[in-house]
């Protein structure tokens, strides 16, 4: 080819591009909640293991067809979830703790606080974290609201919830393609309704169903236990909703490791996120 | 504030001894011990009491179910049968001799048989019964309202607490447990003789316990010998209030 009578342009290492992602509120509501629920899956758990079986209803107790049941028997631990039954020996019903002796509580004192066994002790850390949640949480809802986080972030358009544009969305996430320049610093619409629905959705309904285990709670207001269609109802529904939370968590971390582990925790750090450049994506 | 002023480096690497040497699930453990964090921690029960005396109704009764409602076996839980000849031989009578005391501060100090118990205006109330551990059981429970008896003794105005005091010995000590003015006046706190229109089994406290429905299991006080009304709880156990709130820090609050 004939050689350009103009020099090239030196190649010069192009700054990244920054842009302020998430704003302080957004930042401290984030790790708070991170190590609050981290405390309040572990000290629910040992709360768990004091009666490791789940009702539906208003009444349940050992006498009682349990829907889940972690159990143990003269060797192995297992799992019941109604008619399926499944060996856990080594994980859940039957253990061997730090020390080397079997116990037979159903979660592990690994996956428990305090790690051996003690309903008081679980029951000071949950009921304290409680508050932290639900106070923070008020606070958070209210922020998302006036300070446009909501409007701007989070409402999902129009044309977001047509099925073709979240379809499309499902399979750009499920091939790992991750929008790059000015796109990947918004929310797409799976962000957007995971986030809409841990927030105003799944961790609302942890509080409510957590006060309506409450004798108190519900002397004052028993219309919040009917619509959880009784006590151990929302017993359970207290305990699915908890694992759904851990679902999104696992959801949420491949996230970050798969769209640059650094970039997105120092965005949640310092509120800066860099850009990932456009271009260079195979046809 | 020597670690603060500890070049970081070396702060790091003592930091990382102390992991290096203590296992974390211990160092986890170890948080769990420490007086201060124990103090901290037991705010939540202080906001746990204060939010629900001061944004609920303080006469708010418990749900009362139906018949059709009833859990087909009421699980006791805790003594099933207290130890010792004096419980036996009242047991063995069909305790007919059984009187419960009501001293402390009161105009007129009580002693009340089992008929004076019957012979009260009586209350019965289906209701559910929420242990601690997270089950829950629904029975039907008849018995006179504690209202009715501190009425009778003469409750004076400087009772702060009434006091359960109870024939089961567990380890080293009588069961015992305690409650507010508030709950002691409650329509449906009642000292209960049935269960489930039968005379009350002693698994589930013969011949008499406590209802207290808007609070967890381990408050509703089971072979109830005695009643006594305090201004404080201090000198009481260890002064926390109940048995196991001296023992292993269950909340003397139990509406959560």
């Amino acid at each position: 080819m004939a050689e350009a009578e103009t020099p090239a342009a030196p190649l010069q290492p192009v700054a990244p591009v920054r842009v302020y992602r998430h704003r302080l509120p957004a930042r401290i509501w984030h790790w708070v909640n991170a190590v609050t629920l981290l405390i309040l899956l572990m000290s629910g758990l040992m709360i768990f293991n004091a009666h490791p079986r789940l009702y539906w209803g208003e009444y349940g107790a050992n006498f009682d067809r349990a829907w889940l049941a972690i159990g143990s028997t003269a060797e192995t631990g297992h799992l019941r979830v109604g008619e399926w039954k499944i060996d856990t020996t080594g994980v859940l019903g039957r253990w061997t703790n730090s020390e080397g002796v079997e116990k037979t509580w159903a979660f592990p004192g690994w996956a428990t606080i305090p790690t051996s066994y003690s309903l008081a002790d679980g029951r000071r850390w949950h009921l304290f974290f409680a508050w932290v949640l639900a106070i923070g949480l008020t606070l958070y809802m209210l922020w998302t609201v006036v300070a446009g986080h909501l409007r701007k972030d989070l409402h999902v358009r129009r044309a977001e919830w047509s099925p073709h544009h979240i379809w499309h969305d499902i399979k750009d996430h499920a091939r790992l393609r991750f929008p790059k320049g000015a796109a990947a610093a918004r929310y797409n619409v799976l962000q957007k309704l995971s986030y809409i629905g841990i927030i105003f959705v799944l961790l609302p309904l942890m509080i409510a169903t957590g006060l309506t285990m409450s004798p108190g709670f519900n002397a004052a207001a028993p219309w919040l236990l009917d619509l959880f269609g009784g006590r151990q109802s929302a017993r359970s529904i207290h305990f699915i909703a908890a694992w759904m939370l851990v679902a999104f968590f696992l959801v949420h971390i491949v996230m970050v490791l798969l769209a640059g582990p650094v970039n997105e925790i120092r965005s949640m750090v310092t509120g800066w996120f860099r850009l990932p450049p456009e271009g260079k994506e195979s046809a | 504030m020597s670690e603060i002023l500890m070049p970081r480096r070396q702060w790091i690497a003592r930091a990382g001894g102390l992991v290096a040497t203590l296992p974390l699930l211990s160092a986890c453990d170890a948080i769990n011990e420490a007086p201060a964090v124990r103090k901290i921690l037991s705010m939540g029960e202080e906001m746990n009491r204060a939010s629900q005396r001061t944004l609920m109704d303080r006469d708010a009764l418990a749900r009362e179910f139906t018949r059709v409602d009833l859990s087909p076996y009421f699980r006791p839980n805790g003594t099933r049968l207290p130890a010792g000849a004096a419980y036996a031989a009242h047991a063995a009578a069909g305790f007919t001799d059984w009187r419960i005391k009501v001293t402390g501060l009161v105009a007129r100090p009580l002693s009340l048989s089992m008929a004076d118990i019957r012979a009260m205006s009586q209350r019965t109330q289906i209701t559910r019964h929420d242990c601690v551990e997270g089950w829950s059981a629904i029975g039907q429970w008849t018995g006179v309202p504690l209202g009715h008896i501190l009425a009778a003794a003469g409750v004076r105005d400087s009772a702060r607490y009434i006091v359960f005091r109870c024939a089961d010995r567990l380890g080293d000590a009588l069961y015992y447990e305690s409650c507010d003015m508030i709950d002691a006046r409650h329509p449906q706190t009642i000292i209960a003789w049935a269960l489930n229109d039968a005379v009350l089994p002693i698994a589930n406290g013969a011949p008499l316990r406590l209802r207290i429905e808007r609070q967890l299991g381990y408050k509703h006080a089971k072979y109830v010998e005695g009643i006594e009304a305090v201004a404080s709880l201090e000198g009481i156990g260890a002064g926390k209030g109940g048995y196991w709130e001296d023992r292993i820090d269950y909340e003397w609050y139990a509406g959560i």
